[in-house]
């Protein structure tokens, strides 16, 4: 019996090493989303945040749970050993209530220090303000003073303050890009905010964090951030309207577009641009799903779901529901010519 | 629930803490109902000035003829103490007449609630048209359901005692119809008062 | 008069009176037998909800899976949480506290024994009508905070049903609280102080004074949604002016107390369970029982940590944060006193034991866990992701799960009169925690790595992959040891050890009855001198300190266990003086009333009044039904 306890003790400090082992090799994995490896202010700020507090918590775990495996068996039952009578010690129950407070109170003054820190809107000609909206299941995201909308993939340039206005339209979200900074929810009817910002240029992958829906877990975002000068490049691109479709199927895929067909269910009511804009096309001026201008600049579309390529638009175009579940766009029941079409079309969105 | 008590024939049993055993429960339920009507409250407050294009509470609140039917309802509490004191006093026929009376402003009241709630419809309020018109609905209404309940309660004593089925210590059951009645009335009076008086 | 009436009555109203078969159970008021359909019908629950959850973990056992649709993800995970929640965890507490709470106070039932029927029929009436919502077109799949706008505006009737079950199962567990507070407070047996009373008795207390403030508040929310989603209302609909976040407030507001209603009772147990095996008095019982009531208390204040993202303002965060961080306080006192219990004694490792240490090994991770949460930058992060749903498994499963079959190990034979097997409930104890730990462990690491909760699937390239397998590993081995317990709970049905009365040499009144206990309980109400009266009725402490036994005829009521074993009552005895309570039909018929009133509001308002009718027969029944049948 007593072998077999200590055995047992040991046992449990094997299998916490083991534990603490994998945890540390499951940060050094790569992992995109990765809240352990901050890569921007505010991250980095919670990040310290949660260095001082985990020690402190591995500290008392250690503490505490040595103290009750001790107890259980060092005290265990056995011939000749009587229980000790005693009902509390009113000293040491002091200590022991002081004690948490005091490692509270410690955690608790840097806590509140960053919390208002963070809370803080950033100020100065460099900040840049985006405005951004979470819909199901799509980022929708507005540079109000540069004149360009896109989706889905938020271009930043690095070294340099975001001020994220995050409004809310149909359901729950939250904007979340762990590297870059803590979860904001998006509420409708209320507008928050975020600060942003990235050190170095890269991709950085986020998804929606508040359960919003069929295609909540399809609901990912990327923030490319860029160096100053890529960033402006990108931008002046941005602010450029669709080029004139070329070639004769692409046009007839501006014009489906647009007016749909007799055919089926898709009549102009339902054509593609009573849900999408594209500057430069006359009458695409739909507000409910993402603006295509530029759709060929962005690496994924629906939501970071597929790779933009003309397979993935091909079999989107098909049946997009199927694709994502409970996607907004409906499947119109495109013939294979009208899809030959638009994705002619699609592709000359650069 | 008075049966429980009934079954052993005889006075209450001794509690620990002296207290009935159903007044304590319907104290504790009361303290629940707090809670109950303070959020459906709160959602009121919430929402007071969410009126949308739909009326505003000046625009349709009638305070005089409110009041009257506030002042009804109080009264009933007045008729509830004179029944209780009336079985206390072994006068089981006048405690019949005092409830009764004491359903028939409950009635009065919830009259006064139906007519209100017609008034408001045609007005333009109605329970869709606004949060504020949502959360008034709701919370009077819930208000009303309750004096409604409590009417049916207390014409039920009224039928017990005239069968002579309410055991032998009468007064058991019209102190427990009173308590949650006077509950009713006091929340009304805070109802009244945030709903209807404050701006 | 009376009599007259009386005569009626037996004739329309005639008491039930079958002893044995369906009809005593259906109509018992017994709270044992209440407590063991409690304990019987959550174990169901508990298997359904686990099942829901093995698929789930198959699903995310590789990236991309494939096992269930996203829909069919979305009402599992919703019903998975509710289902543990209102239909395992607390019901499952309610059971043990039906079967104990009079003995342990010394009364020969609660206070309203037909209105703990009630309670227990609505309660299994209410989880059918939550169940039913499957075969009738889809369950509630907005979670089980289901917040705003969402919860309106999902099609079919999932969340409507969510709205009406959880309202029925509210009146169950209000019902519930209303009659425990009244029985611990009014139905204490002479001496039996509050500061003498067991503390499961006094966590029972906090959690029932919780549930009485708790539930109207998610009652009212309730209602809106219920509202919303039937009769045109704007209370959660952003379009017209609604606010979601009161949704929010309202739900946590809740939801914050309702956390402490599921580990309160656990805690309670732990605090019986450790004792008994240590041979020791509970180390600061008044600190213990202190905390239990500032947890209960302080619990009021930290809702809006729920909502640390939901934007309500740096001060807002700060406040909610200082109050979480203040709560850890006394839950940390607790554990302290829990070693301190264990610290000298004379610790049996048996089953029940071994729990209730897990339990306190798992809590502190979950407490732990917990605190990191106040860490309002860092929540950020944490919040909405597996770190999120790790704690809460932490301390729901680690914690109250762990507790609650403590409680089952040590309380079984006092139920059912045979123990059970100790050999295979170690078994038991060691797969559960091996597979809670690489279940629930890998959650936080998920978390930190960035998988959101709520996910039907994920990406690939994400490293997710190692830690999602391991888990689904995990999960099945808890599987495992569920099936180990049942396993032992019919091997020793027919063929365990006789229990007698006190198996365990323990503390409390509860033990100085014979197991199963008889129908009335006590043959005499005991008088109350010391807490943990029974183990003062057995020892007495010598001077040194140590603990000796009493001269069998020294103290009152000190007759030796072994003796007592087979002493029932005799029906002499029971004709004198014991008035129990007569069985009814009328909780039952009432109960009866609400589900179908829920189907009526949902499909067709006729049924609604079918509803609202029976409940009427029901209560008029109820009052008119005459007190018990004739001696």
């Amino acid at each position: 019996m007593n072998l077999q306890t200590s055995r047992r003790g040991r046992a449990w400090v094997v299998a916490l090493a083991v534990a603490i082992g994998l945890l540390m090799a499951g940060c050094a994995s790569d992992a995109p989303q990765s809240v352990l490896e901050p890569a921007g202010e505010s991250a980095r700020k919670a990040d310290g945040l949660w260095n001082l507090t985990f020690s402190i918590a591995v500290a008392v775990f250690v503490f505490v749970q040595a103290a009750l495996i001790y107890s259980v068996i060092r005290y265990r039952a056995k011939p000749g050993r009587e229980a000790r009578q005693f009902e509390g010690n009113a000293r040491l129950e002091v200590i022991l209530t002081v004690i948490p407070a005091l490692i509270l109170a410690a955690i608790a003054v840097p806590t509140v220090g960053t919390i208002f820190d963070l809370a803080g809107e950033p100020k100065g000609d460099d900040v840049l303000q985006v405005n951004v909206q979470g819909r199901q299941y799509w980022w929708l995201y507005e540079y109000p003073d540069l004149d360009v909308v896109t989706a889905n993939e938020l271009h930043i340039p690095v070294g340099t303050p975001v001020n994220l206005t995050i409004e809310g339209y149909d359901v729950n979200h939250s904007f979340w890009v762990p590297r870059l900074a803590g979860t904001q929810d998006v509420v409708p009817g209320r507008v928050n905010r975020l600060t942003l910002e990235a050190d170095e240029p890269g991709t950085y992958r986020g998804q929606c964090k508040e359960f919003c829906g069929l295609s909540h877990a399809n609901m990912a975002l990327r923030v490319i951030a860029h160096e100053p000068a890529a960033f402006e490049t990108w931008i002046a691109e941005q602010q450029q309207p669709s080029a004139k479709p070329a070639g004769s199927l692409a046009a007839e895929g501006a014009k489906l577009f647009v007016n749909g067909s007799e055919d089926g269910q898709f009549a102009a009511g339902a054509a593609c641009a009573s849900c999408h804009a594209i500057e430069g096309l006359d009458g695409a001026l739909g507000v409910i799903g993402p603006n295509l201008t530029h759709l060929q600049s962005r690496k994924t579309f629906a939501a970071g779901l597929f790779k933009t390529n003309e397979a993935n638009l091909r079999a989107w175009l098909a049946d997009p529901p199927a694709r994502k579940p409970g996607s907004q766009m409906p499947d119109v029941g495109l013939t294979g010519g009208q899809i030959d079409a638009l994705v002619a079309y699609l592709e000359t969105l650069k | 629930m008075s049966a429980t008590h009934a079954a052993h024939g005889g006075p209450e049993p001794h509690t620990s803490t002296g207290v009935d055993n159903v007044k304590m429960a319907m104290w504790t339920f009361l303290g629940s109902e707090c809670l109950f009507f303070g959020s459906l409250i709160s959602t009121y407050l919430l929402y007071h000035d969410k009126t949308g294009s739909g009326p505003t509470s000046a625009d349709v609140y009638d305070i005089p003829f409110t009041s009257i039917s506030s002042f009804v309802l109080l009264m009933s509490s007045l008729t509830m103490v004179l029944a209780l004191s009336s079985i206390q006093q072994g006068n089981p026929r006048a405690m019949r007449i005092w409830l009764t009376a004491t359903a028939f402003l409950g009635l009065t009241f919830v009259g006064g609630q139906i007519f209100e709630f017609t008034t408001f419809v045609e007005e333009g309020l109605t329970l869709q048209t606004s949060p504020f018109s949502s959360a008034f609905f709701v919370l009077t209404g819930f208000h009303g359901a309750h004096v409604t309940i409590g009417v049916l309660m207390l014409l039920g004593v009224v039928a017990m005692s005239s069968f002579g089925r309410l055991g032998p210590d009468s007064a058991r059951p019209v102190e427990m119809v009173g308590l949650y009645w006077h509950f009713v009335d006091v929340v009304w009076i805070v109802i009244f008062t945030v709903v209807y008086l404050i701006p | 008069m009376a009599t007259a009436a009386a005569g009626t009555d037996r004739r329309y109203f005639a008491r039930p009176t079958a002893k044995t078969g369906w009809w005593a159970w259906m109509t018992t008021v017994d709270h044992k037998k209440i407590g063991i359909l409690y304990g019987l019908t959550s174990f169901v629950f508990f298997i359904i909800g686990g099942i829901q959850a093995l698929i789930m973990r198959s699903q995310l056992a590789t990236p991309d899976g494939e096992v269930v649709s996203a829909a069919m993800y979305n009402q599992l995970f919703t019903m998975h949480g509710l289902t543990m929640i209102f239909l395992v965890v607390m019901p499952m507490g309610t059971a043990l506290i039906n079967f104990l709470l009079p003995l342990m106070i010394g009364a020969r039932d609660v206070a309203f024994p037909r209105l703990n029927a009630f309670s227990y029929w609505v309660f299994l009436l209410g989880g059918l009508f939550l169940y039913s919502s499957f075969i009738l077109g889809g369950a509630a799949d907005g979670g089980w905070f289901g917040y705003a706008p969402l919860n309106r505006e999902l099609p079919g009737n999932g969340m409507t049903y969510y709205s009406l079950g959880l309202q029925i199962l509210g009146i169950a567990s209000l019902a519930g609280a209303v009659n425990f507070i009244v029985t611990i407070l009014n139905m204490r047996a002479p001496g039996m102080t509050f500061m003498r009373m067991p503390v499961f008795v006094w966590m029972t207390l906090v959690v029932s004074f919780l549930l009485l403030f708790a539930l109207p508040v998610i009652g009212v929310a309730l209602w809106e949604l219920m509202f919303d989603r039937l009769f045109g209302t704007s209370f959660f609909d952003p379009g017209a002016g609604g606010d979601p976040l009161l949704w929010q407030h309202l739900f946590w507001l809740f939801g914050h107390p309702e956390v402490y209603i599921m580990i309160l009772p656990a805690m309670g147990i732990v605090s019986e369970v450790l004792p008994a095996f240590a041979r020791k008095p509970l180390f600061g019982y008044p600190a213990i029982v202190f905390a239990g009531a500032a947890i209960a208390f302080m619990g009021w204040g930290v809702w809006a940590h729920h909502m640390f993202a939901a934007g309500l303002g740096p001060v807002a965060n700060s406040a909610f944060a200082l109050s979480t961080m203040l709560i850890a306080v006394p839950t940390g006192v607790k554990i302290f006193n829990w070693i301190g219990t264990i610290w000298g004694g004379a610790v049996r490792l048996t089953t029940a034991f071994l729990f209730s240490a897990g339990f306190v090994s798992m809590f502190i991770i979950g407490g732990l866990s917990g605190v990191t949460h106040a860490i309002v930058p860092h929540d950020a992060q944490q919040t909405d992701t597996y770190y999120v749903v790790g704690h809460l498994h932490y301390v729901l499963f680690g914690g109250s799960i762990f507790g609650l079959f403590s409680g089952l190990y040590y309380w079984w034979p006092k139920i059912f009169g045979r123990l059970l097997n100790e050999r295979i409930g170690k078994l038991h104890f060691w797969l559960m925690l091996i597979g809670f730990n690489l279940t629930f462990g890998p959650f936080h690491v998920l978390g930190l790595l960035g998988m959101p909760r709520r996910v039907y699937r994920y990406s690939p390239g994400l490293g997710f992959d190692l830690w999602n397998m391991m888990s689904t590993v995990g999960a099945f081995t808890i599987a495992l040891s569920i099936v180990v317990f049942l396993v032992n709970a019919v091997l020793t049905a027919r063929r365990g050890e006789q229990a007698g009365a006190d198996p365990w040499d323990a503390r409390t009144i509860e033990w100085m009855i014979p197991s199963p206990p008889p129908e009335h309980n006590f043959d005499e109400v005991p008088v109350i001198r010391h807490r943990d009266d029974w183990w003062y009725r057995k020892y007495i402490t010598d001077p040194k300190g140590t603990p000796a036994p009493v001269i069998a005829g020294g103290a009152d009521a000190s007759i030796p266990a072994d003796e007592r074993d087979n002493a029932t009552a005799s029906e002499d005895e029971q004709a004198h003086g014991i008035h129990l309570p007569s069985p009814s039909y009328y909780p039952l018929v009432t109960a009866v009333g609400l589900p179908i009133a829920g189907y009526g509001v949902i499909y067709q308002p006729l049924l609604l009044a079918v509803g609202f009718l029976i409940v009427l027969v029901g209560a008029f029944g109820w009052v008119l039904e005459p007190p018990a049948e004739p001696a």
